[in-house]
């Protein structure tokens, strides 16, 4: 089967939020970068499927150039070939996020075979606007389930089990179909120093797509209140128990 | 301009979490009109509910994303209200952004504020930061953050009751929930527990955490994890504490060893009181605990279980 995978590059942002002096952005200089929590789920799937069925697994993203480092990690963790959205660094909104994958979606299938899967992580660790997906699958006439922690695929459908209140919820859709995964429907694997290797000379393909005009737009970012709170210290080392069990007491939770 | 709120049930009552959305969605318009899929529910008019809406079909009886929002739409239609809002859920979420890609309309996930001007405040980063945005849209479409806005209530009579029939396309049915798995819970689940004793990097190993579960054993607590932990493999993702984990909100979060990564906070800012344990007095959890011990936590949680021990049999 024929896989796609979405990610997207978000800073590993630490103890802190620190804004741009024009509290448009995180101050990244000093932050590493990584692949959106839900998505790195999404791509160690999206291999564990074509490890099962057989196939191949295409990662793509819609970042600035250094989102090529997102990609080199897929494709280091089983992903085959990348396509590469190059931005300028500006955010897009989802509506335009969704609009450029679906034409990029259109493009590819219109040279060779479909994807029978297009996979994404519920919602991105930094926007969070849990909206691009379904956007994706609506625009393409898919099938589309969220939020899910289990997936299984067999005679040309795709089971879905999605975490509720005291249990799991299924769905089962025909494929191809688009689903959103969270983190926890698996363990990523660490990988090996010959696969990063590898994924050196992996095929990754680039454009540079213009960004229309913003539906939902941000106008400034915003650290909220109550960050820097002073903790009291009730003591040192094993010194410190008696005054812990006693702020136990207080609070009305000693057992 | 009226104002359209899907209200979700959950054992039998209204979803706190869609009175909280009723609370903010006054602030966007009136008469508030609510849509109910399914059954009736009581006792929205103290939210400031005028009419109660409640779709009727029989194939309605499980979940479908997309049918829910084929009739979110058609009573949008009908009512032309000036902004459709739901509460920031799984579903809310799922349905409201179903109606945007079928109208092509900009949507705003987990807002917490509304301006004047037609704006809206909306958290990223699970509530580590804010966004101030604009909805470049004259219909409105938008989910309410969790536990942001308070559920208050208002002086109004008992909403007015219709039913309302959907037209419904079979094609809306395609993804259904059309089985589920109950799931045996064993202990206290952490998402309700009164005390969570939660642990990070610091703990070491997955056999360090045993001396966390005998301090929780004592306590009648969940036992939590930072994300660092569950991608090392030392607990299952279920204890996972954290934006991309569980929200906790007890009486008592004891952190030990974890430093206090703003994707942890996010998971446990809910808590009443943090206590952290922790070698690092200069670690970035003390900014958000309310009390902390600082040194080894394999000296100091033993300490606090036999303290605790010692109290307990007095």
């Amino acid at each position: 089967m024929r896989i796609l995978v979405c990610v997207k590059r978000v800073p590993l942002t630490g103890g802190k939020m620190v804004l741009t002096a024009d509290e448009q952005a995180l101050e990244t200089r000093h932050l590493g970068f990584t692949i959106s929590p839900h998505e790195e789920c999404g791509v160690e799937e999206a291999v564990r499927l074509v490890e099962e069925h057989g196939g191949e697994v295409t990662v793509l993203t819609l970042g600035p150039a250094e989102a090529e480092e997102q990609i080199r990690d897929s494709l280091a963790n089983g992903a085959d070939r990348g396509v590469h959205l190059v931005t300028d660094g500006e955010e897009w909104d989802p509506q335009a996020t969704a609009a450029v994958i679906v034409s990029t979606i259109q493009a590819e299938e219109a040279v060779g075979e479909g994807f029978d899967l297009i996979v994404f992580g519920n919602e991105s660790a930094d926007a969070g606007n849990y909206q691009v997906g379904i956007r994706v699958a609506y625009t393409l006439g898919r099938p589309v389930a969220t939020g899910l922690k289990g997936l299984s695929v067999a005679d040309g459908r795709v089971r879905c089990e999605q975490e509720v209140p005291g249990g799991r919820d299924i769905y089962d859709l025909p494929l191809p179909a688009v689903v959103s995964v969270l983190e926890g429907i698996n363990l990523p694997r660490y990988p090996s120093v010959p696969a990063k290797l590898r994924a050196r000379s992996k095929p990754v393909e680039s454009s540079s797509p213009e960004r229309p005009a913003a539906r939902l737009e941000r106008l400034r970012l915003m650290v909220p209140p109550g960050q820097g709170k002073q903790a009291e210290v009730l003591g040192s080392g094993a010194d410190a128990a008696p005054a812990v069990v006693e702020m136990m007491r207080d609070i009305g939770v000693a057992g | 301009m009226s104002v359209l709120v899907l209200v979700e049930q959950a054992d039998g009552a209204t979803d706190e979490l869609s009175l909280q959305a009723l609370a903010l969605a006054r602030d966007l318009g009136s008469p508030v009109h609510a849509l109910s899929i399914g059954e009736a529910v009581t006792g929205l008019g103290a939210y400031g509910v005028e009419t109660l809406h409640v779709a009727q079909d029989d194939r309605l009886s499980t979940y479908a994303p997309a049918a829910w929002a084929a009739c979110l739409g058609q009573l949008a239609d009908r009512l032309q209200p000036s902004a459709v809002v739901a509460a920031g859920t799984n579903r809310g979420n799922e349905v409201l952004a179903h109606l945007a890609a079928r109208r092509d309309l900009p949507f705003a996930a987990n807002v917490i504020a509304v301006g004047s001007d037609g704006t809206v405040t909306r958290v990223r980063w699970g509530g580590s930061l804010l966004e101030e945005a604009r909805i470049d849209s004259d219909l409105r479409l938008l989910t309410v953050a969790p536990h942001m806005v308070e559920a208050a209530t208002v002086n109004g009579s008992e909403a007015a009751v219709e039913a309302f029939e959907p037209a419904l396309d079979e094609t809306e049915f395609v993804v259904r929930v059309v089985d589920h798995a109950e799931t045996p819970t064993a202990g206290i689940s952490l998402a309700e527990a009164k005390v969570v004793v939660s642990g990070g990097r610091g703990v070491g190993s997955a056999d360090g955490f045993g001396m966390l579960e005998e301090l929780a054993g004592l306590l009648n607590a969940a036992v939590g994890c930072s994300r660092v932990v569950t991608m090392a493999g030392w607990r299952p993702h279920t204890d996972q504490v954290g934006q991309t984990g569980t929200k906790v909100a007890p009486d008592l979060y004891i952190a030990c060893g974890i430093s206090g990564a703003t994707q942890h906070i996010a998971g446990c800012k809910g808590a009443k009181k943090i206590l952290a344990i922790n070698s690092d007095a200069e670690a970035p959890i003390l900014a958000s605990a309310d009390y902390a011990v600082i040194g080894d936590l394999a000296e100091i949680v033993p300490a606090i279980t036999a303290e605790l021990r010692k109290a307990q049999s007095q």
